[in-house]
């Protein structure tokens, strides 16, 4: 008898981020491939960081039209879409509820099932579809986290993190504080490659932990006293990224994982970057960061994980679909992993 | 002979006037600023020597040290023959178990008794050696204060290490820790350090409610 195989057609999982300062829409499909990503970001007047009633306006304002463009990317309908991805957290309150709302009435005019995603495991999972890691120890660095997480028996299990702010809180915070635009990284890091001369500053790990706060402080009170912006980014960078190096070598070494993945919007740090894959020679493992275009928030690691979850059977009721501004990483059960 | 490659040193297996000794070495690390670098391997290496010996005088069992080098950053140690408390807490009986964490939270009160942080506690850096006598090890982090702040978070890396690498057995373990340490170090004070603990955790991104 001949066994003639079906190509059985792919999933398609239409995912919305809406967490901080960007929203965006995406369409992946179970191959991976990802057939629009169209993202718009809030941006704060210098001086100032995100407003999250504000941040939720912008998207409320400018949503129709990168679905506009999402629709107009597209040579499918929307109802060739399996499902309705969306970011149910952590995030900011106002716009969480901003891009939930939109989701749920996706949901309901397509009649498709609404997948609620945690942001974080968005930015791991889109990162290991990208750059082809299977069990990594995760570096997550990025506005809302600072993590260095492994995998085990279904969840994702944090090894270490910040005990304070996050690496792009100090980036962010520090770049409104020396009215530099919003957000900070960028800016910072084309700073700090200009400087030469290193100021010393605070370097506090703990174990596999780090505590930014300090160095928060210590780095603004450098500028105030004089010392040039360039030598006080280029100082405060080797330092903060130092102190994560350390941890991550460290949670390295205790894990006996055989790949280091970074992801999350401060991935694009080249500095970062190098630090990271100099470890990861070190130990004869393999470092993968996530592509530039990834590592920022973006609606195609919520449709990613979406098609991941939808196909593990996670859906939920639109009138159960509350979004949960604290949710930890470790708390999230991953059943396709 | 290099025995192990840590994350801050190397572990070198040699023999020194005929006994067995670790030379643990605080190699550069390329990924750091020289200026960062040095300064870090150097009080490191200062710091641990200093603090091995004073655990060791508190009565927690650290490793003898025959030779530090600061400049050239290195410690040559007593060879503790044992096993890692990482590779066999969770294959021990329950029973077993808790005894085991029962006596390392001894040791951790022990420590903090006499003033001394320990700054990296998980299950890698202990050594279940012979005549089941617990070895601390790695002191690179160690510190000497008294403040609840720094012991609640010694107990709370303590905590994230059983629950990141035997969450099969972090409830028991923990609860057994904080028994041991609280035979050492009073009611009152164990209570204040748990507390914080708690608070630590709260502090952290996106807990609490």
């Amino acid at each position: 008898m001949i066994h003639q195989s079906i190509p059985e057609k792919p999933l398609i999982c239409l995912g919305i981020e809406s967490t901080a300062h960007t929203v965006g829409v995406a369409l992946v499909s179970s191959k991976g491939e990802i057939l629009t990503n169209v993202n718009a970001a809030y941006t704060a007047p210098i001086g100032q960081g995100i407003h999250p009633r504000e941040a939720a306006q912008h998207h409320c304002e400018v949503i129709p039209t990168v679905l506009r463009r999402v629709i107009d990317n597209l040579d499918i309908g929307l109802d060739a879409v399996d499902c309705i991805a969306f970011s149910s957290g952590p995030g900011l309150g106002p716009v969480l509820r901003t891009g939930a709302t939109f989701a749920r009435a996706l949901a309901l005019w397509l009649e498709k099932p609404l997948v609620p995603i945690h942001h974080a495991i968005g930015h791991i999972e889109i990162a290991c579809l990208m750059t082809g890691a299977e069990d990594p120890l995760v570096l997550l660095v990025s506005g809302g986290h600072t993590s260095i997480a492994a995998f085990g028996d279904w969840f994702w299990r944090i090894y270490g993190e910040t005990e304070d702010i996050t690496l792009g809180n100090l980036l962010d915070v520090f770049a409104r504080e020396a009215g530099l635009s919003f957000p900070g990284g960028a800016v910072i890091e084309n700073l700090a490659k200009k400087g030469k001369n290193y100021i010393d500053l605070p370097y506090v790990v703990k174990g596999n932990d780090v505590s930014y706060s300090g160095l928060l402080t210590a780095a603004l009170k450098r500028l105030e006293e004089g010392h040039a912006i360039e030598d006080v980014c280029f100082s405060m960078q080797e330092i903060a990224f130092s102190m994560l190096t350390e941890a991550t070598e460290r949670a390295l070494v205790h894990t006996e994982r055989k790949e280091v993945l970074v992801t999350g919007g401060v991935a694009a740090n080249e500095r970062l970057k190098n630090m990271i894959v100099s470890i990861s020679r070190d130990h004869g493992v393999e470092a993968y960061v996530v592509p530039k275009e990834y590592s920022g928030d973006n609606g195609a690691q919520i449709a990613w994980t979406g098609i991941l979850a939808f196909q593990s059977g996670i859906r939920v009721d639109v009138d159960k679909s509350f979004v949960k501004p604290k949710w930890r990483l470790d708390q999230v059960r991953i059943p396709w992993r | 002979m290099l025995m192990k490659k840590g994350a801050e040193a190397n572990l070198y297996l040699e023999d020194w006037y005929g006994l067995k000794v670790i030379k643990k070495v605080r190699v550069p690390k390329p990924y750091r600023l020289s200026q960062i670098d040095n300064e870090i391997r150097r009080s490191r290496t200062v710091h641990e020597a200093q603090i091995m010996s004073d655990a060791k005088r508190a009565g927690v069992p650290t490793p003898i040290i025959y030779l530090i080098d600061v400049k050239r950053t290195f410690i040559v140690m007593e060879y503790v023959q044992g096993q890692r408390v990482k590779e066999i807490l969770n294959l021990l009986s329950s029973k077993d178990r808790k005894t085991l964490c029962r006596r390392i939270g001894m040791l951790i009160g022990q420590l903090h008794e006499e003033g001394i942080i320990h700054g990296d506690l998980t299950t890698s850096n202990m050594i279940l050696g012979q005549n089941e006598k617990i070895f601390f090890i790695d002191f690179g982090l160690a510190e000497h204060s008294v403040e609840i702040e720094k012991r609640g978070v010694d107990i709370h890396l303590m905590k994230r290490a059983l629950e990141s690498t035997h969450y099969p057995h972090a409830k028991e373990c923990f609860t057994s820790i904080i028994a041991g340490y609280t035979i050492k170090v009073t009611n009152k004070k164990a209570e204040e350090v748990v507390k914080r603990v708690r608070e630590i955790i709260q502090r952290g991104r996106y807990s609490g409610t």
